[in-house]
């Protein structure tokens, strides 16, 4: 038999996932997770996880955008530097300053979204390691399921209070529809 | 004296010691109370099933109906500009009309997307897969006229800041430039937005799908998805930030398309009512165009417990509100020109009303302002057929509010002697009427290959969803 990565339940509603996420949370696993058709509301909460920190990509890259929007604009309008295979041109455009952040925000406004929304889908990806086509989850035998209508939970053999027999008993006081071995 | 006494007993104190809320039921936002399974057999299922007939045939037309702008151009390039009936005085003709009209009707997609994604509006989830494919194809068909208009068609890339040989930057001081940016920023965001809400979707078409080939080709494309909900937490926030990034994003686009427009010193043009005035339009026609398109999907497919009620009343009446808008800005038009007592400004606008274009303003008049004023009524609202038939009056006014603001301007500015008027060519028309062909083909090849709604969010609206109630 293939190496076995963890044990895992299956659950056809919403409410019986729930209970069973905040049961496995209390219980003090580390490492699971529930596979679900849709985000469920309230089960970040359900299996503690805290707030997710894609957020913090997004400031790093609209920052990167703001700044880099104005800095091309004033090199390539304002300023005489001469960079490598590009130099900076003096435009006077109706006599007026050669640099405001005036006209120049309105591209570095767009800027500043596109890099953010690049940098939060970019993060998204990173957090939630994407893409990974593999994954012992996907191979067990119904979960296609869980992009339908089931919802699963599973315990890696990894974690700490893994206990083949212990946590099979656990799982099946959480009133599954069944409980089974997902191989590596 | 009695009944004045009896009279005030009755009346309830200003405030109250509880209150009781009404319990006023929610418009269930799937018919039928379905299941999850129900939704993802019907959705998936118009993906797997056999190509339908009808299918084919719209396909075949609107191929034959592309061709026209793809023939319209290249005698365009191969001849110059000039094909276009542009010349003096106007020099913007079609082109722009053409450009801001698809930009506009992008704009619904993105606002059912990002704005009532914000809002918490619920019935969005339906129909926002279809209209982000809208918006996407929509800007595809806008950006082939400004692009095409520059003339040297070749030499377009000059509009990004590209180091070249002849060491020459774009001028960043100008609004067309602003344009090519905001276009760009919004094609890139809304195809990201777009894709990120179909990965889950398409891993569900990738787990039902019966062949190595199409499991293989889904499954690149859904990056592993598996629904994992530590994966959903980061992907919730990611789709947040994105609806929020979006929102502010949608507002300045249009308005830094009507910054073409604003920032000239033309009479008609130069007015600050142009940004929220040209956003509500956008909204309005883009709205009209949701409602074009799936009004006979919701038939053809028998969409009615997905596409209820509840969200034609929703969109008919944000069309109403976004076009009584737009008819308060054709009027503050009139107000703010009389007002500031400017000859130019008023001759623009009385010329608008009844010079020689006046024929394309009352047609703009009744199609935006008064023909969406029938959705007071909930017998039109429930009329299926009758919106269908408002909304396409919605689509005309709105094509016309542009060709009004380019065209009047134009041919009558400050110096008579360059007075003129303003007739398209042929090349115009075919050009343009291709590009609903362009449109169709890609909107008709999302239907086949991709989930027209995300599936997801439906079943996350449903109310068996909500693990409370048991």
């Amino acid at each position: 038999m293939a190496k076995q990565h963890g044990l895992i339940a299956k659950f056809d509603t919403p409410a019986g996932i729930m209970h069973a996420a905040e049961k496995v949370r209390d219980a003090g696993f580390k490492k699971w997770d529930v596979i679900a058709p849709f985000p469920l509301h309230g089960l970040d909460t359900a299996m503690g996880i805290k707030r997710s920190p894609v957020g913090r990509f997004t400031i790093v890259g609209g920052t990167i955008g703001l700044v880099s929007g104005m800095l091309m604009i004033w090199f390539t309008s304002a300023s005489d530097l001469s960079l490598p295979y590009m130099e900076g041109y003096q435009l006077i455009v109706g006599g007026k300053p050669l640099f405001s952040p005036q006209y120049a925000f309105p591209v570095a406004y767009e800027m500043t979204i596109l890099f953010s929304a690049f940098a939060s889908i970019g993060g998204m990806f990173i957090l939630n390691k994407l893409p990974m086509h593999y994954h012992p989850v996907l191979k067990y035998k119904d979960v296609a399921a869980s992009s339908d209508d089931t919802f699963f939970l599973y315990i890696e053999n990894e974690d700490p209070q893994f206990d083949e027999d212990k946590t099979r008993a656990f799982l099946g006081e959480l009133e599954p529809l069944e409980v089974g071995e997902l191989e590596e | 004296m009695a009944s004045a006494h009896s009279i005030t007993a009755e009346v309830k104190p200003a405030i109250l010691d509880e209150v009781n809320p009404v319990d006023i039921p929610r418009p269930a936002l799937v018919g039928h109370n379905r299941s999850f399974n129900w939704i993802t057999e019907k959705i998936c299922g118009i993906v797997e099933e056999k190509t339908p007939t009808w299918w084919w045939v719209c396909f075949v037309l609107a191929c034959g109906s592309a061709s026209f702008t793809v023939m319209g151009l290249v005698y365009l390039v191969a001849t110059g500009t000039g094909v276009w009936g542009l010349a003096n005085p106007a020099n913007w003709g079609w082109a722009i009309v053409n450009f801001v009209f698809w930009i506009g009707i992008g704009h619904a997609g993105t606002l059912i997307s990002a704005i009532l994604c914000l809002l918490r509006q619920k019935w969005r989830t339906s129909i926002n897969r279809a209209a982000e494919a809208m918006t996407i194809f929509a800007v595809v068909c806008a950006g082939i006229f400004p692009v095409f208009h520059v003339g040297r068609v070749w030499m377009a890339w000059f509009l990004f800041p590209i180091p070249n040989a002849n060491a020459i930057w774009p001028n960043f001081r100008s609004a067309l430039l602003w344009d090519v940016f905001a276009v760009s920023t919004y094609g890139t965001v809304s195809v990201l937005f777009w894709y990120v809400g179909l990965i889950p979707d398409l891993a569900s078409v990738r787990d039902r799908a019966k062949n190595k080939i199409r499991q293989f080709l889904y499954g690149i494309f859904a990056m592993g998805w598996r629904g994992s909900n530590r994966q959903w937490s980061n992907y919730e926030m990611c789709y947040l930030i994105l609806a929020g990034l979006s929102t502010p994003l949608v507002l300045s686009v249009h308005t830094i398309v009507s910054f073409d427009f604003a920032i000239s010193l033309l009479p008609g043009w130069h007015t600050t009512i142009f940004p929220p005035y040209f956003v509500a339009g956008a909204i309005f026609s883009g709205f009209g165009m949701v409602l074009t398109l799936m009004l006979p999907l919701r038939a053809i497919y028998r969409l009615e417990d997905l596409i209820t009620q509840y969200h034609i009343d929703c969109m008919t009446k944000i069309i109403l509100a976004t076009g009584t808008m737009v008819g308060y800005a054709y009027t503050m038009e009139f107000f703010i020109a009389a007002y500031g007592a400017n000859d130019f400004e008023i001759f623009a606008f009385v010329n608008r009303a009844f010079g020689n274009f006046a024929w394309a303003y009352w047609i703009m008049i009744s199609c935006n302002v008064i023909s969406p004023q029938l959705f007071w009524f909930k017998k039109v609202r429930q009329n299926t057929a009758m919106v269908w038939v408002i909304t396409i009056f919605v689509n005309i006014g709105m094509w016309f509010e542009r060709f009004v603001i380019a065209v009047t301007t134009l041919t009558r500015d400050f110096v008579p002697s360059s007075w003129g008027y303003f007739s398209p060519t042929i090349i115009d028309i075919f050009t343009y009427v291709g590009t609903f062909g362009v449109f169709s083909v890609l909107f008709l090849l999302f239907l086949r290959f991709l989930p027209l709604m995300a599936i997801a969010e439906i079943k996350a609206v449903t109310p068996q969803a909500d693990p409370h109630k048991h």
